[in-house]
């Protein structure tokens, strides 16, 4: 077994904030859309409008990221052993067969992680960000306060906006249980808490390559 | 790690905080103490009418007095003969229908049907002397009634089936040398009474508004800003804003709240926003009625039943009548919820003679829809009843109720529809078959007054919400948050997220068998290797 840095500080704040503001969102927009009721739809369509700021601004800071530190690479799709991933949960796992691919600081995703965070991020984020914001500016009011409509109908905005939540209902799910594939149950949590994870150690040669690291951060 | 799990619970709790602590400050509403300030200066008259040499006399009929106003006010009766109040009519554009002339004089409603045939009675509400048929002459200046709308002192009032004229014991000298602004009295004197009976129309126009408080109207309280009809309902040249589309069909002349509220009242722009689809009476009118009842439906069809040939009356629990055997059936509501329909600004009008092609008919009909960049969300009373129509002819009959004896064919006096009914479509000049029944009919009142205090307003739920008792649960066309939802997208949704979790947990199941499993198999080669 070895340990590697694999999520920066930036990464794991972004990370858990996103994780609690989504969440958030989720249960006020689920109210909003009349699924239960907790805060009440008033309180519930307020939290939403502040929550879903914040989770802009959030996404604007992390998109900066992706591009000043090159992570952005880390999605680059790829099909290279992504039937072996696929086929590794399917059976693989249940076998005790090692993982098909490793966790590197360089290569921190499966292709099969690479192809759904993809797609979250190009796909279901914009989405759902999109037509939100279309849902919050449906009507404006302008320089003479009179309140102009968008001419597009609030039902097509709101479907995609359902859409997308309850893609990310479904992403949430699954992410959150594959969470527990890792080394152990929690190490991949451990991972995106502490920054370091416990990897699979193939070749014995852990203990250098932590010593080495060691040697690194402290350089 | 302990530093990372505590700064991202700070997180969490800070943004919660935050969301709660940013919406619950208090503004001063400086816009609203401006108004405020405005209308609590009560406007004093600039001359003393008693001092005028030219009301020093002994009036002997109400068309002396006119003509004493005429004298000195000596164009305003002109003003007054352009107007609805006087022609009892207004020519007006109605889609599908043309340039018409409607009003009171041809109009029919579900209350007292029609005017037609019944003026002797109805012209208590005319603002003139002597309509006592169809023959009135609208050029003659001296039958304007002056002293209905201005008298200041209490004691003008109009007689009983005396097609308009004051009742006799009226001292017109008094009235004369009283006159000024027109106060709630004057307006409400018809105003409250229409339909035969104290708030029995319009449900928030009501007789108790005189002297009530914050919680019925929040402007006509008599503990708050007491403002009389007239502070909106301003007028120029007597030709005053306001209009009522139960005769009235064109979006003119219309009064808004917006006028002194601006479109943008709120704080919130959330609520302000709503502005360009709802109207401000849907939310700030939670009911209606609030100190009287109001008559919400009524069956000519059960009229004309008489105990040892007498006609009578029962009542209901609140004191009203539930029963009249010259009117029929009726059913009365106190603090009732408005229905809401779109509303634009422009109506039609059944009007006499139209063929009967939806039951129930609509005697009136208030156009607008969604798509309408001029229509808004209104609360109204809808009148429902039934009243006497000609079955081969297909359209309503205007039936002759009143006469002042029997014998004159009169549905009040002698309780017989057949007569009525000729005797009131001979008089309009359309064919009678003799075969008449009743239908049930519709009629929309759009509710503008009773105005409740803030927060009393329809909160955000009572609209945004999937259940049937939603105040906006039947009005169609459009997609309302939190109302509304794309059902094939709602169960393939939730399909989607409980087969994930299903999908997940069945998965975990499997490994933790496969995980027991091996640890068995590995202990049983250690049981093996021991035995060995």
């Amino acid at each position: 077994m070895k340990q590697i840095y694999i999520y920066k500080r930036f990464e794991r704040f972004w990370h858990w904030s996103q994780a609690a503001l989504i969440i958030f969102l989720a249960i006020t927009g689920f109210e909003v859309h009349g699924s239960f009721h907790i805060f009440g739809f008033e309180q519930a369509a307020r939290f939403h409008r502040v929550a879903s700021w914040a989770l802009i601004v959030l996404i604007i800071f992390a998109i900066f990221w992706h591009f000043a530190t090159g992570e952005w690479k880390q999605y680059l799709p790829t099909t290279n052993k992504l039937k072996e991933q696929i086929l590794y949960y399917a059976y693989g796992m249940f076998k005790g067969e090692p993982h098909p691919t490793k966790k590197t600081e360089l290569s921190k995703m499966n292709p099969l992680q690479r192809l759904v965070y993809l797609g979250f991020k190009l796909f279901l984020i914009p989405v759902t960000i999109i037509s939100g914001i279309l849902y919050m500016f449906h009507k404006t009011i302008d320089a003479n306060d009179v309140v102009v409509v968008e001419d597009i109908p609030l039902h097509g905005i709101a479907f995609w906006h359902t859409l997308g939540a309850f893609l990310l209902m479904v992403f949430l799910v699954v992410h959150v249980y594959m969470t527990t594939t890792g080394h152990t149950p929690t190490s991949n949590i451990k991972a995106m808490l502490t920054g370091y994870e416990d990897v699979d150690d193939e070749d014995g040669e852990g203990e250098i390559k932590i010593a080495e690291k060691n040697n690194e951060s402290k350089s | 790690m302990k530093r990372s799990i505590l700064v991202v619970i700070g997180l969490a709790i800070i943004a919660l905080v935050l969301t709660n602590i940013l919406h619950d400050e208090v503004y001063y509403n400086l816009q609203l103490e401006e108004l405020k300030q405005k209308y609590a200066i009560k406007p004093v008259s600039s001359v003393d009418h008693t001092k005028f040499e030219e009301l020093q006399k002994d009036f002997q009929s109400p068309q002396e007095v006119t003509g004493a106003c005429i004298g000195c006010h000596t164009e305003r009766h002109i003003e007054i003969m352009n107007s609805a109040h006087w022609n009892w009519e207004r020519v007006a554009y109605t889609e599908g229908r043309g340039i018409t002339a409607a009003g009171k004089k041809n109009l029919i409603n579900n209350f007292c049907i029609g005017a037609q045939t019944n003026e002797q009675s109805c012209a208590k509400c005319h603002i003139g002397y002597g309509m006592s048929n169809d023959h009135y002459d609208f050029e003659n200046a001296r039958n304007v009634d002056c002293m209905v709308c201005h008298d200041n002192s209490d004691e003008y009032q109009k007689g009983s089936e005396l097609a308009g004229y004051p009742a006799r014991t009226v001292n017109l000298t008094t009235v004369a040398q009283h006159v000024g602004d027109p106060k709630k009295q004057n307006c409400g004197s018809c105003h409250f009474y229409g339909g035969g009976g104290n708030n029995v129309k319009h449900g928030d126009l009501d007789v108790a508004m005189l002297a009530t408080t914050r919680d019925v109207d929040v402007h006509m309280a008599a503990n708050g800003m007491d403002m009389s009809c007239t502070n909106c309902h301003t007028a120029q040249n007597h030709d005053i804003k306001g209009r009522l589309y139960s005769v009235s069909s064109e979006n003119t002349h219309r009064l808004s709240c917006d006028e002194c509220h601006t479109s943008t009242p709120h704080f919130d722009p959330i609520l302000n926003r709503h502005n360009a689809k709802v109207s401000c009476q849907a939310c700030h009118i939670p009911i209606y009625a609030k100190e009287n009842a109001t008559k919400m439906e009524w069956k000519w069809s059960d009229a004309g039943q008489l105990h040892d040939g007498q006609p009578f009356h029962l009542d209901d629990e609140m004191g009203n009548h539930e029963y009249l055997s010259i009117k029929g059936s009726f059913k009365w509501a106190k603090n009732v919820k408005p229905e809401y329909v779109w509303f634009n600004g422009t109506a039609n009008h059944y009007m006499l003679g139209d063929k009967i092609d939806s039951i129930p008919v609509q005697i009136n009909t208030l156009y607008g829809t969604h798509n309408d960049p001029n229509s808004k969300i209104v609360p109204v009373k809808v009148h429902r009843g039934d009243q006497i129509y000609d079955k081969v002819h297909n359209y309503i009959i205007q039936p002759k109720l009143y006469a002042a004896e029997q014998g004159d064919s009169a549905f009040w006096k002698d309780f017989n529809w057949d007569m009525a009914a000729e005797a009131g479509m001979r008089r309009i000049g359309l064919p009678y078959s003799g075969e008449y029944d009743f239908v049930e009919t519709e009629m929309y009142w759009p509710v503008n007054h009773q105005v409740a205090p803030k927060d009393q307003a329809v909160s955000c739920a009572e609209c945004h919400t999937r259940s049937a008792d939603g105040r906006l649960a039947s009005l169609a066309g459009f997609y309302l948050p939190g109302r509304d939802y794309n059902k094939p997208l709602d169960f393939f949704g939730t399909f989607l997220f409980f087969a994930s979790l299903g999908g997940v947990l069945l998965h975990a199941a499997i490994r933790v068998i496969v995980s027991i499993r091996k640890k068995r198999y590995n202990m049983d080669i250690i049981d093996y290797d021991k035995k060995a």
